[in-house]
Formats: C-alpha cells, sequence, structure tokens
C-alpha cells in the first residue's frame, strides 16, 4: 500500500515535471534544456513576492505563472528561433541559458535550507493505512486535470488544433495559414507555465534549491526519452513506470539509487529503441 | 534615396594564391607566409609557461593545455565524424580515475598511468559508448550528457574508489617544469596530428560518416568501426587530459565528473571556431584565465561564459579561428552591382 500510494503520488510530479518538455518538443521540436531553470525560477518570483513584497499567495503564484509564460516567450523569440532547426546549437543554447538562470541564482544568493513555500492546506489523513497529507492529494488531483485539460484544449480548440497540426506536420501547417513562429513562440510560453505550475504544486514538499533545477531536467528528460520524445501521452505513461521503479528501488534497495534508476532508463532507452515507448516517428530518420 | 546595392566581395591574397601548393616553396616570402601562424602556435605555446609570473598562473596554463585537448577531441568528434558527445566531463573523469586507482592503488608512477589511462580509459569509453553509437544527432547528444552524471551517481551510490571523498595522495609530476611541458607537448602533438589525420583516407572516411553514412556504408565499409575508432580517440585524448589533471591536483573524485568539463570545452570551441581544430585551444586561452579571474565571484563566472557563449552561438556563430583566418588569406570590399 505504502508503494502504490507514494509511487502515485511521485509518478504524478514526475509527469509534472515532464510535462512542459514534452510540450515544447512536441510543438516546435525544441529541446529545451532551460526547462529545470524555468521550473526554479517560477519557484524563487513566488517566494519573492509572496514573502518579501507581502501579496496574497493566490495572487503571487498567478503573477510567477505569468513571468515565467512571457519569459519562454521571450527566449523562444530572441534566442531559440535563431537557431531553430540546428538541433545542437539548440541544445548548447537552452542549456548554456537555463545555467546562466540557475547559477546566476545561485550567485544571487539563494541557496541553502531558507526559501520555502507555505503548502496549500495543513494536515493529512489515512489512505489505506498510510497518511497522506492533503497537498500531496492537491498535487495529484490537479495534476490529473492538467492533463485532461490539455488533452480537451489540443482537441477541440481552434489554437490546440493549430499547435497539434503543427507538431504534426510544419510544413502543410505553414501551407494552410497556421504561424509557425508564432505558435512555437506560444508552445515555449505554455512549457514555461507547465514547468512553473510543476514548481508551485511540487516545491511547497520541500525547499526551493538550485540544485533541484538540474534534478528536474534530467527527470523530465527521462521522462520524455522513455516515453518517446514528443509523445505526451508517452511521457504521461512512462513517468508511472520511472515513478514506481524509483519507489521500487528506494524501499528494496536504498535512496541513494533513486537518480541511478532515472539516467539507467535514459541510457537504456535510447540504446534499445530511441524511439521510445510511444514515440512513432523519427525511428527510421535516427537510427541507422 | 540611395537604392544602390552593394555587397560584399572577398578575393584571396596574392600570396595566398602564390603559395598554394608546391610554389610556396619558390621564395621565402611565401614560405614565411605559410610558416608564420604555425610558428606563432607552436613558439606561444612553449613560451607561455615562461612567461607567467608566478607558479598560480603557469598552473593556469596547464589547466588551460587540459581543457583545450578536451575542446580538441570535441571539436573532432563533432565536425569531423558527426557525433556530438556533450559528455566531455565522462572523458576527463574516466581518465582521472583510472590514473589515480593505478597511481594509489598499485603505486604504478605518473609518467606510466598518464598513457595508460589514455589507452584504458579510451578503451572503457569506448566500451560503455559503443550501444549508443547507431543514435544520431539528438539523441547522442542526450545520451552522452547523461554518462557522466550516470558514472558520478553509481560511485557515489556504491561508495566504491573513496566514495563522495575520492581518491585523495596521488603522487604528482615530478616537477612544475615537466608538468607543463609535457602537457603543452601532448597538446601540440594533438593538434598537429589531428589535423593531418583528418585529411588521410580515414579521415575521408570519418568526414563521409559524417555527410552521409549511407553511402558509406552502400561503399561496403562499417560504420560502426570507424565511428568507434573515432570515439576511442577521442576518448583517449579526453582521458589523458583527465589523468594529467588527476595528478596536477593530487586528488580525484565525484567532481571530476561535474558539468563544467562537459560544458566549458564546448563553450571554448564554439567562441575559438569549430571544426577548425586550432580554434579550441584560442578558446581555452580566453575562457579559462577569464574564469580563473571570475573565481571571486563564485557561480558568477558559469553565467558569464554560459552567456558568452549563446551570444557566440545567436552573432557569431563562425568563431574567431574563422574570422582570423579569412582576414589572414583573403581582402574584402564592398563592391556596387
Amino acid at each position: 500500500m505504502d508503494i502504490l500510494v507514494y509511487g502515485t503520488i511521485n509518478s504524478v510530479s514526475l509527469a509534472l515535471m515532464g510535462l512542459g518538455f514534452a510540450m515544447v518538443y512536441g510543438i516546435s521540436r525544441v529541446p529545451n534544456f532551460a526547462h529545470g531553470a524555468l521550473y526554479i525560477i517560477c519557484g524563487f518570483v513566488t517566494w519573492t513576492l509572496f514573502q518579501k513584497v507581502g501579496l496574497p499567495y493566490v495572487l503571487s503564484i498567478f503573477l510567477a505563472l505569468c513571468v515565467n509564460g512571457l519569459l519562454g516567450m521571450f527566449m523562444y523569440r530572441f534566442i531559440l528561433i535563431r537557431v531553430r532547426g540546428m538541433n545542437i546549437s539548440e541544445i548548447i543554447c537552452s542549456y548554456a541559458i537555463g545555467l546562466a538562470i540557475l547559477e546566476g541564482l545561485r550567485w544571487g544568493g539563494f541557496r541553502g535550507m531558507t526559501n520555502t513555500l507555505p503548502v496549500f492546506m495543513e494536515g493529512s489523513f489515512m489512505l489505506g493505512g498510510v497518511p497522506v497529507d492533503y497537498h500531496r492529494l492537491f498535487m495529484v488531483i490537479i495534476g490529473l486535470l492538467l492533463l485532461a485539460g490539455l488533452w480537451v484544449f489540443t482537441h477541440y480548440t481552434r489554437l490546440g488544433l493549430a499547435l497539434q497540426g503543427m507538431a504534426q506536420d510544419e510544413q502543410a501547417a505553414l501551407m494552410i495559414g497556421i504561424d509557425s513562429d508564432f505558435m512555437a513562440m506560444l508552445a515555449m510560453g505554455f512549457g514555461a507555465i507547465l514547468a512553473g505550475v510543476a514548481a508551485i504544486l511540487i516545491l511547497p514538499l520541500g525547499n526551493i534549491v538550485v540544485e533541484s533545477g538540474y534534478n528536474v531536467l534530467i527527470m523530465s528528460i527521462a521522462v520524455c526519452i522513455v516515453g518517446g520524445l514528443g509523445s505526451w501521452m508517452g511521457a504521461f505513461f512512462a513517468a508511472f513506470i520511472i515513478g514506481f521503479a524509483q519507489i521500487l528501488t528506494v524501499v528494496f534497495i536504498g535512496s541513494h539509487f533513486q537518480m541511478v534508476v532515472a539516467l539507467m532508463a535514459i541510457i537504456l532507452t535510447l540504446i534499445l529503441k530511441p524511439s521510445g515507448l510511444f514515440g512513432r516517428q523519427k525511428e527510421l530518420e535516427e537510427r541507422v | 534615396m540611395n537604392t544602390q546595392q552593394l555587397r560584399k566581395e572577398r578575393i584571396d591574397r596574392g600570396i595566398k594564391v602564390r603559395s598554394d601548393g608546391l610554389y610556396a616553396l619558390m621564395s621565402w616570402r611565401e614560405m614565411v607566409y605559410l610558416a608564420l601562424p604555425r610558428f606563432i602556435l607552436i613558439a606561444g605555446m612553449l613560451s607561455l609557461p615562461l612567461l607567467m609570473p608566478g607558479v598560480y598562473w603557469q598552473r593556469v596554463i596547464s589547466i588551460v593545455c587540459i581543457y583545450a585537448i578536451l575542446a580538441l577531441s570535441f571539436d573532432f568528434l563533432a565536425h569531423y565524424v558527426g557525433l556530438v558527445s556533450l559528455g566531455g566531463a565522462f572523458f576527463i573523469g574516466t581518465g582521472g580515475y583510472i590514473a589515480g586507482i593505478l597511481n594509489s592503488y598499485f603505486s604504478i608512477p605518473p609518467f606510466l598511468t598518464v598513457p595508460l589511462a589514455a589507452v584504458i580509459g579510451g578503451a572503457i569509453c569506448t566500451l560503455l559508448l559503443f550501444p549508443c553509437l547507431p543514435l544520431k544527432g539528438v539523441y547522442f547528444a542526450i545520451v552522452t550528457l547523461m554518462y557522466p552524471l550516470f558514472m558520478a551517481r553509481i560511485i557515489e551510490a556504491f561508495d566504491i574508489f573513496g566514495g563522495t571523498d575520492g581518491i585523495l595522495g596521488i603522487d604528482s609530476f615530478s616537477s612544475t617544469f615537466v608538468e607543463q611541458y609535457f602537457i603543452v607537448a601532448m597538446l601540440l602533438i594533438f593538434i598537429f596530428a589531428i589535423r593531418r589525420m583528418v585529411t588521410t583516407d580515414m579521415g575521408l572516411i570519418f568526414t563521409a560518416v559524417m555527410d552521409n553514412d549511407q553511402a558509406v556504408k552502400a561503399s561496403g565499409i562499417s560504420i560502426t568501426k570507424y565511428k568507434s575508432l573515432a570515439v576511442f580517440i577521442a576518448a583517449s585524448m579526453g582521458c589523458m587530459a583527465g589523468a594529467c589533471l588527476t595528478h596536477i591536483y593530487m586528488w580525484t573524485g565525484i567532481s571530476m565528473f561535474a558539468l563544467d568539463f562537459s560544458i566549458l570545452p564546448i563553450a571554448a570551441t564554439v567562441i575559438g571556431g569549430s571544426g577548425t581544430l586550432v580554434g579550441p585551444l584560442l578558446g581555452c586561452l580566453i575562457l579559462v584565465p577569464v574564469s580563473e579571474l571570475l573565481r571571486d565571484f563564485g557561480t558568477l563566472r558559469i553565467v558569464f561564459y554560459a552567456t558568452l557563449l549563446v551570444g557566440f552561438i545567436l552573432f557569431k556563430s563562425e568563431g574567431l579561428m574563422v574570422f582570423g583566418q579569412r582576414k589572414y588569406e583573403q581582402f574584402e570590399r564592398w563592391k556596387g552591382i
């Protein structure tokens, strides 16, 4: 029961981390290696607005999400758009941006255990003999709602359909009048907002530390690679696989191995089936 | 309104045209023109340790050379074989740990551990990367980025080779003089050897693997064999650099797998000029001393070179070396059309 409950919680938090990365890659084909930095920056903006400026919690969360979305869009519009289509430059560029943000924050004095966000609701309840606090419950519910919402958004709204069209075939999308650069910019903004949502849901459970930015990046890459780059559903299922695998290793082997599992998953997936569990495209292109 | 359009015209200098091929031997002037850049490189690198004002800055020059070897291996692998490896730290760490283990557990002296680390480390890296060789592009980049992290976590989790403390008390080189000139000499040898190698038949196959691997396959040449050979060459260089680093610091540990070793060589290559093989050295000569000067500001130096890297990728993606080469060999002028 322990494993089931905490495995689910862990999996949902992984899915939340990976969703933004999967979305950006799926639509604009930009591997956004600044994902971890966007995650952390949202946490810090919320913290600054809430603790230093003294705005209400909900308002500061909302503002932080807006800032994050704009930041993602700016990043695409002014930097990544210039290297679009050059895979390696994209990776190096976005990784360098992420590195600059994270190390800049570290230099700016955001380290140690002092920065925390409050949980949404105190207290806990028993679920089949396992204590679960309300915040984790919220996280699971909001995560699932978000996923459902995204599904509805991409299948039933004009904007969502346009994004999906671009993900499927950029040339054809251009031909029927979808502005691909604008859409890619929007996708980057949405990706950044999703990273921010993940940050706001997950960060109250611990401290805001810069190091977790790197871990989030690795976890989201793990989730997306195992699920197949660009496939959202794949990312979601992969999050459950990795999430449960992690909890199982923690229970039976030791907590040191939690990260090893994720890295192992990336390497093994890339070696055995580079297109991931649910990725359909790319298989022939990327493997000789 | 001025509607006349201009275009930039580039013409090879007369001396460049005359000194192409055997005719360079016709006059001293042309021979000097050809030899000057190489002479500046060799003489400059050999005199740098002497010019430096103290032990600290001499040490910095050694570190520059180590990073330059790593960046050279990245440049070779990325621009002559088409395998973009983001895992420079993997090579450094493997080489460093092998040198550390050989020296402290088997007490083998440094002048033997360094070549041994290069060969054994190259073999181990090639063996571990072998399953990933069919991957291309982003996928190879991601998987190589993960390897150093993976190795660090494995060492941490299993608590082997000193665990998080690392291996202490490793012998240093016999003197600072030997340390510096050994590394400088290795760097120069590597630069000229790789430059020579990429023009041989083997180098031609490497370039062909990058341009069109299916065509290489169709010619009856095994891609995997040549890719693993290239990885072995690059990994050996990286491992040798790691072994030297271990002996300089007299210590090896998990931070040998740190991201610094992956990102700085890439930044140096981009800034210096990708595909020129000398560019990485130029980039390292700029980046490493500046990052040493910024050491007091802590992690600000990482911000600095990450920003510089983005700037160069966006606005000057050819790099300094290509720019300089063009100025040396060509006239440029604006011309009406």
